[in-house]
């Protein structure tokens, strides 16, 4: 019995080349324990390590660093945006509780692993019984913990279903997680909205992103489905304003003025959820909007520089505000026009408020017309999304932007705090 | 009807099928991922039984026994050599009487494990570093009976209840199909379409079983998308394309007859088809398999839409497959997981009966096809783990 060459059994026998992930990350837990409370906002950085042991050199490579995921507040928030996305929603299929809870422990302890790049579960992707699948789905193995972050949110349908409350949880919604209202100009696809529950994937290697992703999919098999998913590339919004800032599928320079992650005022007033904010189980935790916000992209293509740069608000080559010269001058938001996107959503004509962003590009390849199925994948938290996003979109209503975009996806999800060590798990504040 | 499986595929399981007309041995030909040398090595497999080191190098291919009994069989082989080797488990005391299982790319300085389940007989061990010539070291295998024995009595009455299983639906599968050819030849198309999906009934209920031939499978049940270029279409689903596309019995008595013929031949085959609890456990998932890659999606029967017969047949032999492990699986909680799944898969499926039928699959819109599509994964994951939990036993 003969194989061609290209029979993938071939490949996938092919020893790796590299060190496993599996041992490379047994060594790097090491690592994060050795380095905890390295870095200003209390993330630890993990270099990685090879087989000859602890190796420095790679430190300042970004893949190799891995952030730690027990913490006050969830990572994937105030990080320091990672290059990729793959955000997902999931439906809880059960009415059972303690199924719930169940799946939440067992997704909390995959999240803690895989974030410091070890297998998914123990037996992983090599089970010592051939005859089982393997517990960890391997195509991570080899790759750096590659900053993976893991953000769990819960949904408005996760409390209430048709007016009835859902696992016990009578009273425990927060009154910040409303049903996000009609917004003008929405073109809101259902099978792009909501969901029971979210979780944000972000990291450096879209693979790992994607790994996590999958794999928590498959642990939350029988207790959740996936509802819809979106991948995500090229941060449209950094929260490092050290670094350049990044551009979206527009051209533009894209979250000038974001919340950085190490501005813990800023965070305290507009991101983390407060004590006086309630509910208990909220408080150190955030709201996540996130919105596919389709891009015209060909029509835009064929629009002036002139009036691009109208409509935006800022010069196109240097990201400055209109009337200014440099990116980051002060907005004057007199100089702005009127209905030009960075005037509607400052802060300054949104009552101070502000919402830290981290979006994604998108393109989902063509849509059937020839034209990029193509846009921005928003992702902003907040405190209290009736004090941020709702009212910051509602005047994002008169935008004139909104001849270049279709807001085809939504969702609003609480996203409770972090774990803050082992034993605890995701939710734990609402369901312990 | 599997999606992938290339002629090369089906003229080698044909070629197999025909020297060991068994199925057994296929399932547990699995082989595990190498590890980089150095690596602590898996450890031995839960199917216990015998393990043999097997040194491979450029020219040498050597036991550390020559004799073993039957049963689950782990070959651990290192490859000492400087050539990419592949291992294999020949059959027959010149090796000649087939492939039991191989294991390919072994590159230098790497280990690798080569897993099969053994019956009593002679064997070959084949080492086959690249071009270079083959190697093979004899190797015993004694024991009483000529099948790898089940280990336990629990486990020789589930394998003697699903024989007697599978023979009941091939039973019914040709007695509905000869209902089915009667209404072709009468020229009676309404009842002919009325009988299409109950004729498949029997046969989608042990289609792993049927499947492991090699050689039935391609000429009853492929369909049109997966036809090969010079493969000619026969089967169910020739016959249901000209029901309900052509909307004529024409010429199809002679279709029917074929079919007929190979069930038969199918029937002749069960009692020396082997069967094990892993191959079993295997058989149930990949019965899921069906139904998640042609059912859900409904391309199994995209002429007459039955889909949902289909779905039922393979959700019932996996079904049954469970049911006669069960005693076997020490994982209680796996036990019930897959109890509750069974029930809920059921349930989901229920909502589309019809009579004593089922609805056309065409109707089921796309909110009631993501619902079955989520009953299947909640059973299909945990059902993948069976084989594993039998093994362990």
């Amino acid at each position: 019995m003969t194989h061609p060459p290209t029979d993938p059994r071939s490949q996938a026998a092919a020893p790796p080349s590299g060190p496993s992930r599996r041992r490379v990350l047994g060594m790097a837990g090491i690592g994060v324990a050795a380095l905890g409370g390295v870095g200003s906002l209390g993330w630890a950085a993990a270099a990685r390590h090879n087989d000859a042991g602890f190796a420095n050199a790679g430190a300042a490579d970004p893949l190799n660093l891995a952030l730690p995921f027990h913490g006050p507040h969830q990572a994937g928030i105030s990080t320091p945006v990672q290059d990729r996305l793959h955000f997902t929603t999931f439906d809880v299929r059960t009415e059972d509780r303690a199924q719930l809870v169940a799946m939440l422990k067992a997704w909390t302890l995959a999240a803690a692993r895989m974030t410091s790049g070890t297998d998914a579960l123990d037996p992983g992707a090599f089970p010592s019984i051939v005859q089982a699948p393997p517990g960890d789905t391997g195509e991570a193995i080899g790759l750096p913990p590659s900053r993976l972050t893991l953000t769990i949110g819960f949904g408005p349908s996760l409390f209430t279903r048709k007016k009835t409350p859902r696992f016990g949880l009578t009273g425990r919604r927060p009154e910040a997680l409303v049903t996000l209202p009609h917004f003008r100009g929405d073109t809101l696809d259902p099978l792009r909205c909501d969901g029971d529950i979210a979780v944000q994937a972000c990291s450096d290697d879209p693979q790992v992103a994607v790994h996590a992703i999958r794999n928590l999919a498959r642990i939350g098999f029988g207790t959740v489905s996936v509802r819809w998913s979106q991948l995500g590339f090229g941060k449209t919004s950094s929260t490092t304003p050290a670094e350049q800032t990044p551009r979206n599928l527009f051209g533009f320079k894209d979250g000038t003025n974001n919340i950085a992650g190490d501005e813990i005022e800023e965070l305290t007033k507009h991101v983390w959820v407060d004590e006086s904010d309630g509910p208990d189980w909220m408080v150190g935790g955030s709201y996540v909007v996130a919105r596919r916000i389709r891009m015209l992209i060909e029509i835009w293509d064929r629009t002036s520089l002139a009036e691009q740069q109208t409509i935006i608000g800022r010069d196109k080559r240097e990201g400055a505000p209109a009337g200014a010269t440099l990116e980051r001058d002060q907005v004057n938001i007199q100089a702005l026009p009127e209905d030009s996107h960075v005037r509607l959503a400052s802060p300054l004509s949104n009552d101070g408020k502000r919402i830290l962003r981290r979006g994604y590009s998108f393109v989902d390849g063509s849509d059937g017309l020839g034209r990029l199925d193509a846009g921005l994948f928003f992702i902003g938290y907040q405190r209290d999304p009736r004090t941020g996003f709702i009212p910051v979109q509602h005047n994002l209503a008169s935008d004139a932007m909104n001849e270049y975009i279709r807001h085809t996806g939504s969702g609003l999800w609480a996203c409770p705090p972090g774990v803050p060590g082992p034993g605890r798990f995701w939710g734990d504040t609402l369901f312990g | 009807m599997r999606l992938l499986r290339t002629a090369a595929q089906l003229a080698t399981m044909a070629a197999v099928a025909a020297v060991l007309s068994a199925c057994g041995s296929k399932d547990e030909a699995q082989t595990v991922t190498p590890v980089p040398a150095g690596a602590p090595s898996p450890t031995p497999s839960a199917a216990g039984g015998n393990t043999i080191a097997v040194s491979a190098s450029d020219t040498a291919c050597t036991l550390d026994k020559s004799a073993i009994s039957s049963g689950p069989v782990t070959l651990k082989v290192h490859n000492g050599g400087t050539k990419v080797t592949e291992v294999y488990i020949l059959k027959g005391a010149d090796g000649t009487s087939g492939i039991v299982t191989e294991r390919e790319n072994i590159g230098p300085n790497t280990d690798a494990d080569v897993i099969s389940e053994l019956a009593a007989g002679s064997y070959q061990i084949s080492c086959r570093p690249q071009d270079s010539t083959r190697i093979n070291t004899g190797l015993t295998v004694t024991g009483d009976g000529a099948s790898a024995a089940p280990t336990s009595a629990s486990a020789a009455s589930a394998v003697a209840g699903y024989r007697a299983y599978v023979a009941q639906q091939v039973h019914h599968t040709i007695e509905a199909t000869e209902d089915f050819v009667a209404a072709l030849k009468a020229g009676d198309l309404a009842k002919a379409k009325s009988l299409f999906a109950t004729s498949r009934a029997g046969w989608e209920a042990i289609e792993p079983v049927a499947e492991a031939f090699g050689d039935i499978d391609p000429k009853v049940d492929t369909r049109e998308a997966d036809l090969e270029s010079g493969q000619t279409w026969t089967g169910w689903h020739k016959i249901e394309k000209v029901l309900w596309v052509d909307g004529t019995t024409k010429d199809m008595g002679t279709q029917g007859d074929d079919l007929l013929a190979e069930l038969h031949i199918l029937q002749s085959r069960v009692p020396d088809a082997e069967i094990t609890p892993t191959s079993m456990a295997n058989g149930a998932k990949e019965l899921l398999d069906e139904v998640a890659t042609g059912k859900i999606t409904g391309e199994e029967d995209t002429f007459s839409h039955t889909d949902l017969w289909d779905f039922k047949s393979n959700l019932d032999g996996a079904k049954k497959v469970y049911e006669l492990l069960k005693p076997l699986v020490k994982d209680s909680a796996l036990a019930t997981t897959l109890a509750t799944e069974f029930a809920d898969a059921d349930k989901a499926l229920d909502k589309y009966k019809d009579g004593s039928g089922w609805q056309d699959y065409s109707k089921v819109d796309d909110a009631g096809r993501k619902a079955l599509s989520d009953a299947v994964n909640a059973l299909a994951e945990p059902l993948s783990k069976l084989a594993a939990a039998v093994v362990s036993t």
